[in-house]
């Protein structure tokens, strides 16, 4: 009996497990999806298209959580098929450092003028 | 002074504003990958059209010639626009046509194929159109030019015309 009641626990916390493994599969799958920009729709995320160059987008990256590949590693894969553009959130390079550093430099500026403004009146 | 001074600076204001929207306006919205650098094409594993039976990337590109992959569908009427140009392709003896058939089904490509004719060396299936990804199509028709060191040198998206082949036809000469 008392074996069958450690079975029973044991069947209980691995199913458990596993269904836990899935959904954190699927919340990582919807995470890349919605960060990946649909194509050929105006304005959508693969997560929100139904087109078919999202659900061929989805079965891909399904396959590639699958294999094992990390949320970065299949950016990567997306990036060198479709360039940085099929990616919401743009990497660092020589195209986007302006984007990435002017409201830094702005942020800098404004700071700039404010304290010297404040020195004036004082 | 200052009254003229502002004046001056909202015109400027709005005549920028005014070019960047009619800019905006006049630049298509659809985005195309543009291939800067040439790729080297994708390691894979497709099933054939006829055989049924699957083939590896290597063993379809395993000869010392030009290269085109042309991805179609029955369902896709600009492949029908597309199709006399290349079976005038299939007709020049430096280059190999591969067609991709993406996510169609069997016998309405069959049915294409029979109509129309086949300019392809080999056909693919691509039921699912992850195929399609691994080469970075998003969609038909779309046609890529492989060089004999089996790198994608050109890609063309939406249907070719007269000009592209042309263009093709002077790369592989």
């Amino acid at each position: 009996m008392k074996v069958l009641k450690i079975f029973i626990i044991l069947f209980l916390v691995t199913s458990f497990s596993e269904l836990k493994s899935d959904e954190t599969k699927d919340i990582l799958k919807n995470k890349i999806l919605k960060n990946i920009r649909c194509l050929i729709c105006q304005g959508q995320s693969v997560y929100d298209s139904e087109s078919e160059f999202a659900s061929s987008i989805k079965l891909i990256v399904d396959r590639k959580i699958n294999d094992g590949l990390k949320e970065k590693q299949i950016y990567q894969f997306l990036r060198e098929k479709y360039g940085d553009w099929i990616v919401y959130d743009p990497q660092l390079n020589k195209n986007t450092y302006i984007l990435w550093l002017l409201p830094l430099l702005l942020f800098l500026l404004g700071g700039a003028i404010m304290s010297k403004k404040l020195k004036f009146k004082n | 002074m200052k009254n003229k001074f502002s004046l001056f600076v909202v015109i400027i204001f709005l005549s920028f504003c005014f070019v960047i929207f009619y800019k905006g306006l006049n630049t298509p919205n659809n985005y195309t990958p543009k291939v800067n650098k040439k790729k080297n094409i994708p390691t894979f594993k497709a099933k054939d059209f006829y055989s049924n039976n699957y083939v590896n990337s290597d063993k379809i590109f395993e000869e010392n010639t030009f290269y085109i992959i042309n991805i179609w569908a029955s369902w896709c009427v600009p492949c029908r626009i597309e199709h006399p140009l290349l079976m005038q392709l299939s007709k020049n003896q430096s280059i190999k046509l591969i067609g991709l058939n993406y996510r169609d089904n069997f016998n309405n490509a069959k049915k294409f194929i029979d109509d129309f004719g086949n300019p392809y060396s080999r056909i693919l299936i691509d039921k699912d159109g992850t195929l399609g990804v691994e080469f970075g199509a998003y969609g038909v028709p779309e046609t890529f030019l492989i060089d004999k060191n089996k790198d994608i040198i050109k890609k063309f998206v939406g249907p070719i015309n007269q000009e592209i082949v042309n263009e093709i036809k002077l790369i592989i000469k």
